[in-house]
This record gives structure tokens, sequence and C-alpha cells, in this order.
């Protein structure tokens, strides 16, 4: 379930009140951009026609005190303006303002991907399922640089921190699956941290969990894990490195550089990881890896070779798709 | 131009008489040739090519750049290069464009050379530390781009800590250490003006005598003055955690990331009115030239480059909206925004009103200064749009952003600064320009400009964030139309460096006074002599006294 791609789409789409009604604010704002500029314009444009040295228009002086109309035009775009900054800021206080029984979705930003975790424990990477017709809070916190989390459907980011936690709520009445984004600039893979949220009735969003959620929902996340840490970057086919393909790698025989064979297991792979150069090396290619020891939390670690253990055709596409029938847009 | 010609009214445009250049002293550019006079020059004159020439270098390498950025941006899935490559295109755009051509752009080349000649002095106050200010320019902007040579920055212009202090594997030291030394620069030629504007001016050369362009430079000059050393002190801080860990802004040593963003904006929302005080100066000098008459308003104005400057200290937490900043701080902030956009709105309509019954020439200049006030009108109202707090949550760190900047930056400053040198080319060079190519220059870069970034708004309307080398697929057509659109701007760009550099030797030689323009700078030969006049000049009865006199002269007594 990806986003609609049309080839130009001129208006986001709207999953929230808020958001349809930043729409209207927009609107009406731009509505009286052209109010003011128009006439300018136009006004521009006339007269450089009109009063082109040697035509025959009237200079004679007009009479109009110029005090007046001074502060008249600077009073009146002044206050007309004002009316959107109440309005903004409205909108704005209300959409601060969490309900109290707000569900609760912790959101971890790191260098480049988002980990989000469900009240009930099941955690995603850069994906996130959500229930509609329920105010939902993002507990947003970064573990390294700032990073911000976007939403676009509901027309609302805020920054994750690392120091502090930052929040951000909505509730969604639409279901579908829209771009969710890192919108403060973190560095190179900047543009790649994020994917797809997705709206669900509760119902499914209830499957999701049960089902999707904490079996498909893991081997999605290890995936995700797989392409933040960099593993594909070297292990896919067609990578400048070469290194092995992972794919139908577990459970098969390895041959290790001092002539003994081994079962890539479970133990195996989570050595590799952590301890690439170590004496069981697997024979053939250079060995380049960096160590991860340090770098990825135990149960990550467990995610990814949940995946790996999935993980038989190579390039098999993007993360498995962790929706369930009946969860369409 | 036809110097006559009947123009309604009683108005009549008196006929220019070139003065005579004989037994004339040699003028400011040909006194002396080696290439040891001008590097140790104190001409003020002088200085000001100087500085033309540089940052004219430093236009093109951003140009370079940003012409890297938008061919990457032609492909979603960034095939053309890798995203660390594109990342360091985009931060040595921003650089060096924001550092190195924006801000020093207008006050350092006509400001430098123009202020002098237009109070009727002989020079700037201090001449020694104008020519220092070049050299310490100079040195701040090589510091920079050895971290170019050396591989790179990808920061972006920024450099928002933590990334810049502890996560870039990039040349992050030697950028910072250019940029803070290039900040002594500005605050050493924001001293020289003040002060020259205060103890300078010719007898009768009172305040409200003096051209806006004049008021313009002093409003700036005084955020370079007050604004500079805190992106100062910032920086050297920023410098010290990379070199030091110590903590100030790293979440990991005890610091406060935020901090340096509070710092940063302090100073860089001001420097936008750097940028674009000295651009509304030149606007407020070319409209009047070309409409034969008094500027609208002219109190007004001058008041409003003031009130600008001062109330453009206080809006810098509109840039936080979604980054943590208490929600009361956010409504101040918003709240104060939406006045500092009244007198830029005043200054666009008191244009317009310069030109109501004026006597019209539609020359280079003015072509710059229409398409100016265009695109000025446009970058500011959206940047209400960002003001608005609901409306900020959405659109803000996208697409929406870049296009709001560079309609102010670009449209703003750029515009200025191309009307400028077109108005005073004769003036600097004692040389025309061709008047037919300045004119399709001039269209050629309206069109390219908005072809290049009305679509960007669209763009960061629909969820676009901006600093993205890689985009989803439905974002592509905008790009490519953004992409296409610049080739054109590149073209625009492209003419005025080839048949402005033609005319230094084969243009036609200019009078002194081309576009029958008001302004002791136009009572001087062109170019003017080393000391600037010959005879000391004689200031005029009222600022702007141009044949058209609007009705409000009388209003206000000059
Ligand atoms: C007058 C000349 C102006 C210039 C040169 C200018 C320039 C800029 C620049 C460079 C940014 C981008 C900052 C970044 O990298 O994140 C920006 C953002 C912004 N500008 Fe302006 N601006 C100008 C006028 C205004 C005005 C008049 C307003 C409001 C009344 C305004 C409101 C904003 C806001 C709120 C942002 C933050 C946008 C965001 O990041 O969400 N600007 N401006
Ligand atoms: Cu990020």
């Amino acid at each position: 379930m990806t986003p609609s791609h049309d080839s130009l789409q001129l208006w986001p789409a709207a999953v929230s009140a808020t958001a349809t009604e930043t729409d209207l604010l927009i609107l009406a704002f731009t509505v009286l951009t052209l109010l003011l500029t128009v006439p300018v314009f136009v006004a521009i444009t006339y007269f450089a026609l009109r009063y082109r040295e040697g035509s025959e228009a009237d200079r004679s002086p007009s009479g109009i005190r110029s005090n007046l109309i001074e502060i008249s035009w600077m009073l009146i775009p002044f206050l007309l303006t004002l009316i959107f900054f109440v309005w903004g800021a409205r909108l704005y206080v209300h959409s601060k303002n969490p309900p109290p029984d707000a569900m609760v979705v912790e959101a971890i930003g790191r260098q480049w991907m988002w980990k989000f975790q469900h009240p009930t424990g099941q955690s995603e990477i850069n994906n996130l399922h959500l229930p509609i017709g329920q105010p939902i809070r993002l507990h947003i916190i970064s573990q390294d640089v700032i990073h911000a989390l976007y939403l676009p459907a509901v027309r609302m980011q805020v920054a994750a921190l690392p120091d502090r936690y930052t929040d951000l709520w909505f509730k969604a009445d639409k279901v579908g699956t829209y771009h969710l984004y890192c919108s403060e600039y973190c560095g190179t893979d900047h543009s790649v941290m994020g994917g797809e949220v997705t709206f669900m009735n509760p119902g499914d969003y209830q499957d999701w969990l049960t089902h999707a959620g904490a079996q498909q929902g893991k081997v999605a996340a290890g995936r995700a894990l797989y392409e933040a840490y960099g593993c594909a970057g070297c292990h896919e086919p067609g990578s400048a490195v070469k290194a092995p393909s992972l794919a139908g790698l577990y459970g098969s025989q390895v041959k290790l550089t001092d002539g003994r064979t081994v079962t890539a297991d479970d133990a195996w792979l989570r050595e590799k990881i952590l301890n690439p150069n170590g004496d069981r090396l697997a024979g053939g290619g250079k060995q380049v890896m960096p160590s991860f020891a340090g770098r990825i939390p135990a149960d990550e670690l467990g995610t990814l070779i949940d995946f790996l253990k999935s993980y038989s055709a190579p390039a098999a596409g993007k993360a498995a798709d962790a929706t369930p029938p009946g969860a369409t847009r | 131009m036809s110097a006559s010609g009947s123009i309604g009214g009683t108005a009549r445009r008196e006929p220019h008489t070139p003065e005579s250049t004989i037994g004339r002293k040699p003028d400011y550019l040909h006194a002396e040739s080696t290439l040891r006079s001008w590097f140790l020059t104190t001409d003020h004159k002088r200085i000001a090519l100087l500085y033309l020439a540089s940052i004219t270098g430093f236009f093109v390498i951003g140009a370079v750049a940003a012409g890297v950025v938008r061919l990457a941006l032609i492909v979603p899935n960034g095939a053309i290069m890798t995203n660390d490559t594109y990342n360091k295109a985009f931060t040595i755009h921003g650089v060096v464009m924001v550092w190195f051509f924006l801000i020093p752009s207008i006050p350092a080349t006509f400001g430098n050379f123009l202020i002098p000649l237009m109070i009727g002095a002989k020079d700037l106050a201090f001449p020694k530390l104008n020519l220092t200010s070049w050299y310490v320019f100079m040195a701040g902007a090589l510091f920079t781009l050895v971290s170019v040579v050396l591989g790179g920055v990808d920061t972006g212009w920024t450099f928002y800590a933590p990334l810049s202090t502890a996560f870039s594997n990039t040349w992050v030291l030697p950028a910072l250490i250019g940029v803070t030394i290039v900040g002594f620069s500005s605050i050493l030629t924001g001293l020289n003006f003040v002060v020259t504007i205060h103890t300078m001016r010719a007898p009768g050369m009172t305040w409200f005598k003096l051209p806006i362009f004049v008021w313009a430079h002093y409003a700036t000059s005084l955020i370079f003055l007050l604004a500079t050393p805190v992106i100062t002190t910032a920086l050297i801080l920023l410098i010290a955690e990379r070199a030091f860990h110590i903590g100030v802004f790293d979440p990991a040593y005890g610091g406060d990331p935020v901090l340096f963003q509070h710092l940063f904006w302090f100073y860089s929302h001001p420097a936008v009115y750097i940028m674009v005080l000295p651009g509304m100066g030149v606007i407020s000098e070319i409209v009047p030239a070309f409409a034969q008459k008094k500027l609208f308003g002219y109190r007004f104005v001058a008041y409003a480059s003031i009130g600008l400057a001062s109330v453009t200290f206080f809006v810098w937490g509109h840039h936080m909206f979604v980054n943590g900043q208490s929600d009361l701080a956010s409504l101040v902030f918003s709240a104060l925004s939406f006045a500092v956009a009244v007198p830029s709105a005043v200054k666009v309509y008191n244009w317009t009103a310069t030109i109501h019954k004026g006597a019209l020439r539609l020359d280079t200049p003015m072509l710059y200064a229409m398409g100016y006030i265009g695109l000025f009108v446009l970058g500011g109202l959206t940047g209400l749009y960002l003001a608005t707090l609901a409306i900020n949550q959405h659109i803000h760190a996208t697409y929406f952003v870049v296009a709001h900047f560079h309609y102010i930056m670009v449209g703003g400053t750029v515009l200025a600064f191309l009307g400028g040198l077109h108005f005073w080319w004769p003036k600097f060079t004692g040389r025309m320009y061709s008047e037919p190519w300045g004119r399709v220059s001039a269209l050629l870069i309206f069109l390219g400009f908005n072809v290049t970034f009305f679509p960007q708004f669209i763009l960061g309307y629909l969820g676009m964030p901006r600093r993205y080398a890689t985009y989803p697929a439905e974002f592509q057509l905008l790009n490519v139309l953004s992409s296409a659109g610049a080739t054109i701007l590149a073209a625009g760009y492209l003419f005025p460096m080839l048949y402005l550099v033609y005319s230094l030797w084969f243009g036609r030689k200019a009078p002194a006074n081309p576009w029958n323009a008001k302004g002791l700078e136009w009572e001087t030969s062109s170019p003017p002599p080393t000391h600037n006049f010959l005879s000391p000049p004689e200031v005029p009865r009222i600022p702007y006294d141009y044949p058209i006199q609007a009705q409000e002269s009388r209003d206000q007594h000059g």
C-alpha cells in the first residue's frame, strides 16, 4: 500500500479536521494576498504605459494628502492580516493541546530512521500504523542530531530534539496511506529518512497489532533496519562494495577461511554483525565490514536477524507489505 | 534615451550638457594603473570595484553549485549523484550565496562607492580600515573555499548543532572559521558607514536631504554593528565545541542544541534586512530617476528603513515555531512578524505612487526595478504565510520556504543589485552599456526566475521537504519545470556578464549624468576624479529635486 502517485496533484490529501481548517486558512489568506497585490501589479503596469515619457497624460498634482494615504495603506493591510494572525494562532493553540484520552505512540528519530512504539508494545521502523477516530499523541525524541517528524496529511511537523521530548497530536478521520518524512536536515540520508503512515479503521488496527504488527511488521521493521544501518548499501546486488548477498544465507553452510564449515544460524549471524573480523571469518571476500558492536541495541539486533531468517529471494522489493487485507484506503 | 521630449504638465526635462573634459585631472580609474595601486588603494571607489570583482566571482561559484542541485533534482531517485554530493552542493550554494554574496553585495560595492559621493564627501571616514575590511573579507572567503577544495561540507548554511559539531565527517572547521572571519569585515564596513554618514556630510546636507540609499545603508550598518557580534560569538562557540567537545550545544556534553538556533537566528533574521534594505535603497534611487518625479512619501520611507532595522531584531523566533519553543513565545513572535510586514509593504506602495503621473522611461534599470517590486511583494507576503502559526506547522522546512526566501533574496537583493549595476555603471566605469541587451537580460531574468521558483511554492504546499536529494515520484513534474526555469535564469545572468565587460572597452563614453538623475553623485564626472569632486558640490534644495513634483512636497516641506 503506497500513497497514490498521481503525476500532478495540486492539493495534498487532508485526513483531519485541523488539516482541513489549515487548508481553509491558506485559501483565505491567498485571497487576501491577491487583494493586496493584484492592484499594485495592475497599477504599475497601467502607470508604466500611461505615463510613458512623451505621452499626453495629465500630470497635474492630484491634491491628495499624502499623510492620509500613508497611514491608511499601512493600517488597512495590517488590520486585515491581523485576522489571519488570530485565526492561525487559535488553530495552533488547539493543535498544541492534546486531549487527555489521546493514545500515546513513542517516536524516536535517529540517523537515518524513525522508530515507533505502540502503547501495546509493538514497534515498527519508518512506517506507522494508526487507528482513525482516535486522538493520537506522538511523543518524540531523537538519539543524535535534530530531526523533525512531518506528516503532510495532517499538516503538521515538529522537531525531534536530542535532549527533550516534543509532542504532535492529531485525530485522523480518513483511512489511507500517506507520506511520513524527516523535515529537519540531519545529514547524508536525510531525504530517505521516512516512510509511510497508514490510517486504519480501529478494528483493522487491532488486527494489525495482533497479527501483522507482530509478525509481518517485524520483518518489515527488520528490513528497514537492514537499510537504515547501511547493510543494504554493501550487501545488495549491484553495490560498489560487492559484499556477498545475504538472501537465503540463513540456515546455509558457510565455509570459513580456516577451512571449517559452520551453519549460518542466529548465533553466527549475531557474531558476524558485532565482530565481523573475528576468528570465524567466512572465506572469499576481503573483510571490510565495520563492527556494529555498541551501535545496534539488542532488541534491534533480534529484529534484524529475524528479517535475515525470512530473507529468501534477492532484491525482494521494498519492505514487505505489512498491511492486512481490508485496511485499504 | 531621448534627452528631451514633450512630457505633459509643466515639467520639462532639461537637456544635459556634458561637462568639458579638457584639462581635467585623470579620473580615479586612470590615476594610477599598477597592480600595487589597486591592491593598496585607500580610495573607496577602487575598493568598491575590488569588492565587485570578488563577489561576482563568488556569485558564479554559488550559481554553479545551484546548477548542480537543480540538475540532481531532475530525477526523483537521486540517480545522478550520491546523497553526499548533493548535500555538499546545496551547502556550498547556501554558504557562498548568503555569506559571500548577498550580505556584502550592495553595501560593500554600491555603498562603498556611492555613500561618500552622495553626501558630498571626499572618502569614507576610515579609508585604511575600508581596505582592511576587503582583505578580511577575502581571507574569510578563501578559508571557506579551502573546505570545498578539501572535500566539501555537508551541514547546510545554517550549521545546526550537534550535526555540525559532532556528527558531520566533512570539513566543517575551515568553513566555520571562514564565515566567522567574514563577520569582522561586516562590522568594519558598518562602523565606517555610520561614522561617515554622521560626520562627513557636505555643508547643507541635512539628514532629511539624504537620499534613501544613504538612509538604507545607515540602517543596514546599525544591523551590521549590533547583530554581527552575536553570530560571531555563536560561531566561535561552535568551533570550540567541534574542536574541544565543550558542552554548549551538544546534549551529549550537557549542552542545548536549541540555544544555537536562537543565537543563529538572532543574527540571521536581521541579516535578511542586511540583504533587503540596501536593495530598497537602490530601488528608491532608480524609480524617481526614471519617473523624473520626487519619491512619494520620502520621510515615511526613511523612517520605515530605521523601523525595519529595529523590529527585525524581535522576530527571530518565527524560525522556531516547530522546534520545541514555548507556545507563548511562538504567539509573540508570530504577532511581531506581522508588524514587520507592514513597513515593508509601505515601500512598495510608495514606489507605485511615485510612478503615478511621472514621465516614465523603461530603460534597463527601471525594468529591473519593476521586476524587483513584483518579486519582493510575493516574497514578503509569503513570509506572512510562514509567520502564521498554523500554516507554519505545515510548510516549515518545505520547498515553500525555499521559494519564499528566494523571492525575497534573489528577487529583492539580486534584482536590485543588477538594476543598480546598470544604473551606476556609467558612473563606475565611464562607459554606457548596451541598452537593448540590458532589456533582454532584465526580461530573461524575470521570466526565468518565476519559472524556477513559483512551482516551489506548490511543491512545498504539497509537502516536499527542503534539502532532499531524493523525493517521491509525484513531485517530479514540478521539479523538472523548476530546473528548466533555472536554465533560462542562468542565461539571463550570463548576458550582463558579457555585455557589461564588453562595454568596458567598446561602450560609448558616458556623460556625467546620463539619466538626468538627481543626487550629488551625478554632479561629478563619470568616472569621478580621485577625490570625488573638483569643486564642492551644491546641495539641492530638497531631496529628489526632479522636474515633476508631487503634491506631497508641499505637505511635507521636503
Ligand atoms: C524581507 C526580506 C526577507 C528575507 C530575505 C527572508 C529570508 C528568509 C530565509 C532565508 C528563510 C529561510 C530560513 C531557513 O533556512 O530555514 C526565511 C524563512 C522565514 N521567513 Fe523570511 N525573509 C524575509 C522576509 C520575511 C518576512 C517579511 C516575514 C514575515 C513577516 C518572514 C517570515 C519568515 C518565516 C516565518 C520563516 C521561517 C519559515 C520556516 O522555516 O518555517 N520573512 N526567510
Ligand atoms: Cu532526520
